[in-house]
């Protein structure tokens, strides 16, 4: 009996604090503003522009040979996609400065002699030099360049070499591709379903966090603590309008992905819908730990910033988790964003459903568990 | 404090964790008939660092589910009697299935697989030397072991020095309007230009120290070495400080609540700063319009002068334009900010 | 009317041996003291003498190192749920939510304090024409001037009519006139049988009060009326009995 009546009373209470939170939060100039305009923009900017496929490496020619050979292999180079002449040096040296200036990544020089050393069976050399300050680009535009030069050399070989003197004996291995759940390709369809996490956590996570401290900040915070209403009601009633919001950002991220990208998840949207519930919990959750410790905004602003920061980072946003020392792998599964954003990625693009990423399921469940505990404990009435 | 940890942390993340690399990619194979071809080719995948092999499948029904419970991501199938095959036709079939979800770790890693296995045919086919062979002599240049590293330590310079001193310095000088104390600061006889710059120079200092503090952990920890002249990047990146102290102060004119000046600085530059600066993703392969955006990132000039000096080691006269263009970026900013205070004082 | 047991007589606060310590400081020291119904009590002392942090203990805000205290008939340190729902509390800093309209407050705090609906729209009513705000209804409490927060949060304060209302240095910033208008609501409350325990700094103010305490380094070194303090003391104001117990002071302000 008395705790039905308790929970009346709960209830009623949240039902007043509730209607505060829902009219500030559309009073405020900037917020409303930024709950719609940014996860749009987010999601229409960033997928173009993150992306790590290779193409238009610039290439700088220095032919010495200015034989016909030379001239084909070059014209070959070229006609791939993935190259584009940008300079033409008679040495070396400028072509480095070419380099330098940012005008060309990659430099190809065909010595002289060239043709004539491959028909009278020297064998050919060419310098390949690339630059390798993004090494990974430099690799791959290195591999590119020499699989185009193999290529070529294979045609001459086939040309040049009298059928019978072929090494038979040589086997080969024929090797066939396929690409599941992604034939395309499609960095885009990576990035998306991953950036939607981004966007709610920074939604639900970093939003509520910034509205306790700022009540804290003007004190609105003390009328509430020296009122009847329990901490866990305050704090309910902080989170449970940007839950709402939450919901209808990821749906609309739904809408746009269809709309712009063509993307529709190969799984459930209950599924998804489902461990967005509990990661909103759990980052929620999180933003409330934070505001119970700091005092001032400027304080509240950093840390969460700075959690976001790394927590984005260690996500597998931009590189794969798989990648990174043992370490790196530990503090990783300790990210509810990373178990999110494999989750995300897993339903869209592969159908997984609850059963298959149950790993994922529990961790976040856990993490929900940790830190709304934490946030009711911390939050202190009475110092 | 947070201001002075979050730069090495940074760094070594970037430095030592993240990577743009794909290794440790876990394979599945299904090998119909064991043999001396598949078990070789099977070690030496196992062997690499790049992959772990972790299931040996019998069936194409194994295959869908390995992908969906995320057992693996590269599948490789052996054609059945593989060495047979070899041995009498001089041809065998090897599909790899990858799992595409993230495509440049599936092209990279396919890569990789289809590198082990052609290394294995050169093994079969002996030490033949064709005299029509062309030889690619290879020279990574500048960075020579393709250190990671190198390309991000420079984006991050960018990165924390924007958000130190843009962020941190507009909410100082919001927070004094909130709070009031700056009509106090602005009716006493000090020039408004004196106390802009004492709320600047505790942000100016701080970047300098976390410049020196990224530059010893680069060199020291993350073995970057400085290629150039160490003046020539102190004058660029103190050029850079001065602009994104400028940009702070740009920022504090536009709004009045710290609320507004945190989400401008974090979301409008930390986003684009993080995105279009070429710091991850590289510039030239974005659609033209947000080539065009990446321009107007201040950012992007400064880490490009980074590397040109840092990791290039070229000189001052090579990165004019960077600093030409950063200076003129700064003037403007300076420039807008001044008068807009000058309006609010009226 | 919310159902709180009322203690008839006696007592609405008591304060036994209260103490608070911040570490090796310490802020409350020893205090003892007791207000009677209806009363209007005054809380005196210099900045950093102590009185916010001795009124944050009757208010449940705060955990005293050791020490007792009654608030309206429950112990502060083991009933503060029940403390709570029998006070109201007004502090420096005014406490209303800025982005939020007058009424829409009122029937906030109304609400959060179990009044109903129906109870609170007529009571609204009511103070809106008592304060002379029916044109200001409407109106975000953020562009109201100082003097009108001021009268609002004290009437949001005692809007679900506890038996004792807080106020932490409720005046200050506003003009003489305007305070002037603030205590005649505070008399106002008291003929309602609200019991006021005031805390300020302005000794003016000191003589509207019933009794008075005041407070210098952490303790209490005069509790009286204003009339016997002045008595007591040799004094034609309350800022003289207060200077000569001040000068005592070794504590600077906050």
């Amino acid at each position: 009996m008395v705790v039905r009546q308790r929970i009346n009373k709960i209830i009623f209470m949240i039902k007043y604090l509730l209607k505060k939170e829902f009219k500030q939060i559309l009073r405020n100039s900037f917020l409303p503003k930024m709950i719609f305009i940014f996860p749009f923009m987010v999601l229409m900017v960033f997928p173009w522009a993150a992306s790590y496929e290779i193409k238009n490496l610039n290439l700088s020619v220095i032919d010495n040979d200015h034989s016909t050979y030379s001239q084909q292999l070059i014209q070959k180079i070229i006609s791939s996609n993935y190259f584009r002449l940008t300079d033409v040096s008679p040495n070396y040296n400028k072509a480095l400065k070419s380099i330098e200036r940012n005008q060309s990544d990659i430099i190809l020089e065909i010595p002289t002699n060239f043709e004539k050393n491959l028909v009278n069976r020297q064998g050919g050399k060419v310098m390949i030099s690339a630059n390798a300050v993004n090494g990974m680009k430099g690799g791959i535009g290195m591999t590119y360049l020499n699989s185009i030069v193999m290529d070529f050399n294979a045609g001459i070989i086939h040309d040049l070499m009298p059928a019978a003197q072929i090494p038979g004996a040589a086997p080969t291995i024929e090797i066939d591709t396929q690409y599941r759940f992604n034939p395309h390709l499609n960095y885009r369809v990576f990035m998306v379903p991953a950036l939607m996490v981004m966007i709610l956590t920074l939604l639900c996570g970093f939003l509520p966090a910034i509205s306790i401290v700022f009540e804290k900040e003007r004190g609105t915070m003390e009328q509430i603590n020296v009122s009847p209403v329990p901490k866990s009601t305050f704090i309910l009633a902080k989170l449970i309008p940007f839950w709402i919001i939450g919901f209808i950002v990821i749906s609309i991220g739904f809408l746009i992905a269809w709309a712009v990208y063509g993307l529709i998840p190969a799984g459930h949207f209950s599924t998804i819908y489902l461990f967005a519930a509990i990661y909103i919990l759990t980052v929620s959750g999180l933003g409330i730990v934070i505001s119970n410790y700091a005092s001032t905004l400027q304080q509240a602003m950093f840390i969460v910033f700075f959690f976001m920061m790394l927590f984005i980072m260690l996500s597998g946003l931009y590189t794969p988790i798989d990648s990174m020392p043992e370490w790196a792998k530990w503090i990783a599964a300790f990210n509810p964003l990373k178990h999110f954003m494999v989750v995300m990625r897993s339903v869209y693009l592969k159908g997984s459903n609850p059963l298959q990423l149950m790993n994922d399921l529990l961790a976040l469940i856990g993490f929900a568990v940790f830190f709304n505990i934490w946030a009711v404990l911390s939050y202190k009435k009475k110092s | 404090m947070i201001l002075l940890l979050m730069p090495i942390i940074q760094i070594i993340l970037f430095g030592f964790a993240l990577t743009t690399e794909v290794k440790n990619t876990e394979v599945a194979v299904l090998v119909p008939t064991n043999d001396d071809a598949t078990s070789r080719i099977i070690d030496k995948i196992n062997a690499s660092a790049y992959f772990d092999v972790v299931a040996k499948i019998h069936t194409t029904s194994e295959i869908q589910p390995i992908f969906r419970d995320a057992k693996a991501k590269l599948v490789m199938v052996f054609e059945d009697h593989f060495a047979e095959r070899l041995r009498e036709t001089g041809k065998a079939h090897i599909q790899l299935i990858a799992d595409a979800t993230d495509p440049n770790a599936a092209t990279s890693f396919t890569f990789y697989a289809s590198n082990i296995i052609a290394s294995y045919q050169q093994e079969l086919a002996g030490p033949v030397a064709n005299p029509y062979q062309i030889i690619p002599e290879v020279k990574m240049l500048y960075n020579p072991q393709m250190i990671g590293a190198f390309n991000f330590v420079p984006g991050v310079l960018g990165m924390i020095m924007l958000l130190i001193c843009a962020m941190m310095t507009s909410i100082a000088i919001v927070r004094e309007k909130e709070m009031g104390t700056m009509e106090i600061l602005l009716v006493s006889p000090m020039k408004p230009i004196y106390i802009i710059l004492s709320k600047i120079t505790p942000y100016f200092v701080l970047s300098c120290v976390n410049f020196a503090t990224i530059m010893l952990l680069s060199v020291f920890v993350l073995k970057v070495p400085i290629a150039g002249s160490f003046i020539s990047l102190v004058v660029v990146s103190l050029l850079y400080i001065f602009l994104s102290l400028s940009l702070g102060l740009l920022v504090s004119t536009m709004t009045d609540s710290q609320q507004a000046a945190m989400l401008i600085s974090g979301m409008g530059l930390m986003l684009p700063v993080m995105l279009l600066s070429g710091m991850i993703f590289p510039v030239e392969n974005m659609p033209v319009p947000l080539q065009w955006l990446s321009d107007i990132v201040p950012a992007k000039w400064y880490i490009s002068a980074v590397k040109s000096i840092m990791i290039k080691g070229l000189g001052i006269s090579s990165v004019l334009k960077e600093v030409a263009i950063l200076s003129f970026m700064s003037l403007v900013m300076i420039g807008i900010s001044l008068k807009k205070f000058k309006i609010r004082l009226e | 009317m919310n159902n709180i047991p009322q203690i008839k007589s006696g007592k609405v606060i008591t304060a036994e041996n209260l103490t608070k310590k911040f570490g090796h400081f310490t802020a409350v020291d020893n205090i003892s003291f007791e207000v009677e119904r209806g009363e209007i009590f005054g809380f005196l002392g210099a900045n950093g003498a102590g009185k916010t942090t001795a009124m944050r203990m009757l208010c449940g805000l705060s955990i005293p190192t050791s020490g007792k205290g009654i608030v309206a008939g429950f112990d502060i340190e083991s009933q503060t749920e029940l403390v709570k729902k029998s006070i109201g509390y007004m502090s420096q800093k005014f406490s209303l939510y800025d982005d939020l309209k007058v009424w829409e407050n009122i029937e906030l705090f109304g609400g959060i304090y179990g009044m109903k609906d129906n109870e609170i729209k007529e009571k609204t009513d009511e103070l809106m024409k008592v304060l002379n705000f029916e044109n200001e209804r409407d109106k975000l409490v953020g562009s109201l001037p100082l003097g009108f927060k001021q009268k609002l949060a004290f009437s949001v304060s005692i809007f679900h009519s506890p038996q004792v209302v807080f106020l932490d240095e409720p005046t200050g910033g506003v003009d003489p006139i305007t305070r002037r208008q603030f205590w005649e609501l505070i008399y106002d409350a008291t003929s309602k049988g609200i019991t006021v325990f005031v805390t300020t700094h302005y000794m003016d103010e000191a003589e509207y009060c019933d009794r008075v305490s005041i407070m210098v380094d952490g303790r209490i070194e005069a509790l009286d009326s204003p009339k016997n303090l002045k008595k007591q003391f040799n004094a034609t104001s309350m800022e003289e009995v207060f200077h000569q117990l001040a000068r005592k002071s070794t504590r600077k302000a906050d």
